[in-house]
């Protein structure tokens, strides 16, 4: 065997390993979904949805879940979109390259990978207790912002820079400030890029149980918050609780819940992709 | 910028789908009753006071209650910093945490409202595991067993020399702290190598899917699965309650003879929230409804007698702190005695 047949055949084997890979990927979430699907999608109904929670599984409801999950996705975003942005920006287009910068920058990446754990006590300590929080969707909001902070600036950043060099270069050779080019040239050429991470970093907060009980999120909770400052419960919540309960019923409303859950994380990562192609065929240099 | 325009729809849409719900009432439903209750604590109390909170909510419409599950002892340390209201309980309050109450002024009363019966389970091809000692169950879960207890003819010679695989409620859980101080005598000791989990329901999958396998959790999760496992009778070899191995059952947790693993579980409730007239009557509530209601979700109902027994603890309780309140000055702090 020659040496280049050798290279094809090496060639070869890895482009099968790799569509191996890449099944056992797609194969274990079909079975996933499917296997949730099967359980699950027979429960779904308006009641359903439309229910408070109740001791009976085959009348127990999301209601108040579902509303509470929404306001928490809501409220954190608009905690955690300026924020990170802002953030993003200054790191990369302000700040000094210097030490203390790259400081900031190597605990911005270990913040981005602390279980999600530890923000709920931080939360608990901060929010919930130093500012007299409690357990309210503030509290739970402000927690899951600071949850999906570090990965927020660091799509920010890289989609900053991915803006070539000589767009900035011709700004400022036209006399416009540091601000006129990063508010014009800069953000609107890399916002597509910022609203994915953004959007895929809100679908991780929407699953997330264990901060919110943390910080004092509750399982049942037979009214919907109407303001920021009032108890809630979310889908995550709900599912635990279910599972964990011994009736067998109660697994099938927690499989429901999920496919809910799962739809309202396609609905954003669709909205995500949208706005993305959307932004990208805007810009034009 | 743009991003804001689909974010005030969807505030728009949330408040148009808050205001489309409307409540149900009882006939007897009282409306003047409003305001908060706030309940937390352990999950497996959690179905009881769920099924309570649920019904209470046709008799007191405008009472808002709602309920957490972080814990016994995260429900308890919330307690006593006067967080909540109510605190669900599957084991007593600790000597620290009465402490943190007394600290913080806030006096409680410990109230038993159903029983459940910790169940000693193994795989129901299981043949040789008919019975167990409360000595060989110690044995078999102290500290000094770890590593060593491994195989199932070390804990008694006629059985097989097979290994044995444990399986037990997560070392956070008030189960745990319960069946460690019935077993081994010392709460929260055990040996650490056994497969533990907060959800009783990976138990139930681990001991019906290996017949080496023995566990403990509560009665309702055996109840819901009796086909897929097999509990042993318990020898607690002490004669005055009750013979032999005993089988845990609805009587046998009920009249105490399925001892030492049935277990009462607790509300504790505190001082300042019987100033709250709806915690009042939700507790009057609680006690009217816990027997039915309890047996419905899985646990085993206290006798009628007990019922009335703690329900007229609890209003001696509120009883004393409305007079202690009147005469001016509630600074009263001393413990209820149980």
């Amino acid at each position: 065997m020659t040496n280049s047949e050798l290279n094809r055949l090496k060639d070869k084997a890895f482009q099968g390993f790799g569509i191996f890979c890449t099944l056992i990927g797609l194969v274990v979430l079909a079975i996933f979904l499917l296997n949730i699907l099967i359980d699950g999608l027979g429960r779904i109904d308006w009641n359903f949805l439309n229910n408070l929670p109740s001791r009976r599984a085959e009348r127990a409801g999301i209601y108040t879940a579902w509303i509470g999950t929404l306001w928490v996705l809501v409220l954190s975003s608009l905690i955690a979109f300026p924020l990170g942005i802002s953030a993003g920006i200054y790191l990369e287009e302000y700040g000094k390259k210097n030490r203390l910068a790259s400081f900031l920058e190597v605990n911005i990446s270990n913040l981005a990978g602390v279980p999600s754990i530890i923000y709920g006590l931080l939360g608990l300590e901060i929010f919930a207790r130093m500012m007299a929080l409690g357990g309210s969707l503030l509290a739970g909001s402000l927690t899951l912002a600071l949850l999906v902070l570090p990965i927020i600036i660091v799509t920010t950043r890289e989609s900053i820079k991915a803006v070539p060099r000589s767009i900035r270069d011709a700004s400022y050779a036209l006399g416009a400030s540091k601000w006129q080019t990063t508010w014009y040239q800069v953000l609107p050429a890399s916002f597509g890029g910022i609203l994915t991470g953004v959007i895929l970093a809100l679908s991780r907060a929407v699953g997330e149980a264990a901060p919110l009980i943390v910080i004092g999120a509750l399982a049942y909770v037979p009214f919907a918050p109407s303001s920021p400052m009032d108890e809630f419960t979310v889908l995550p919540i709900q599912i635990f609780n279910w599972i964990s309960r011994p009736q067998a019923a109660f697994a099938t409303n927690a499989a429901a819940a999920i496919i809910i859950l799962l739809f309202i994380t396609f609905m954003l990562n669709g909205i995500a992709v949208y706005l993305r192609n959307k932004w990208q065929k805007k810009v034009k240099w | 910028m743009l991003h804001i325009k689909p974010i005030k729809v969807c505030m728009v849409l949330l408040a148009l789908v808050a205001t489309a719900c409307g409540p149900t009432y009882d006939e007897n439903a009282d409306f003047t009753l409003e305001g908060d209750i706030s309940i937390d604590g352990s999950s497996t109390v959690y179905p009881i006071t769920e099924a309570v909170a649920e019904e209470y909510r046709y008799v007191a419409p405008n009472v808002r209650t709602t309920i957490g599950v972080s814990g016994s002892g995260g429900g308890f340390k919330k307690f006593s910093r006067g967080e909540i209201d109510i605190s669900n309980a599957s084991r007593s309050i600790k000597e620290g945490e009465a402490e943190a109450a007394h600290e913080n002024g806030i006096d409680y009363i410990e109230l038993s409202v159903a029983y459940d019966g910790l169940t000693i389970v193994v795989n129901p091809k299981n043949t040789w595991a008919k019975d167990i000692t409360v000595a060989e169950l110690k044995m078999l879960w102290e500290p000094a067993a770890q590593n060593k207890i491994t195989r199932w003819n070390q804990v008694r010679p006629e059985w097989p020399n097979r290994p044995i695989n444990l399986y037990g409620a997560g070392v956070e859980s008030g189960t745990y702290d319960y069946f460690t101080e019935a077993i081994v005598g010392k709460s929260h000791a055990s040996r650490g190598d056994f497969t533990a989990s907060e959800d009783d329901n990976v138990l139930v999958q681990g001991v019906s899917g290996d017949i080496n396998a023995l566990g403990f959790f509560g009665y309702a999760y055996y109840e819901e699965n009796k086909a897929q496992l097999k509990a042993i009778p318990v020898d607690d070899e002490d004669e005055s309650n009750g013979k032999g191995p005993i089988l845990p059952s609805l009587e046998s947790i009920k009249d105490g003879s399925y001892a030492p693993l049935s277990r009462a579980l607790f509300l504790y409730v505190s001082s300042k929230a019987i100033k709250k007239p709806q915690v009042v009557r939700f507790m009057d509530f609680y006690f009217e409804n816990a027997g039915p209601l309890s047996r419905e979700v899985g646990f085993i109902p206290l006798p009628d007698e007990k019922y009335k027994h703690e329900h007229e603890k609890f209003k001696q309780f509120v009883a004393k702190h409305t007079i202690s309140a009147t005469t001016g000055g509630n600074t009263d702090t001393t413990k209820i005695a149980q």
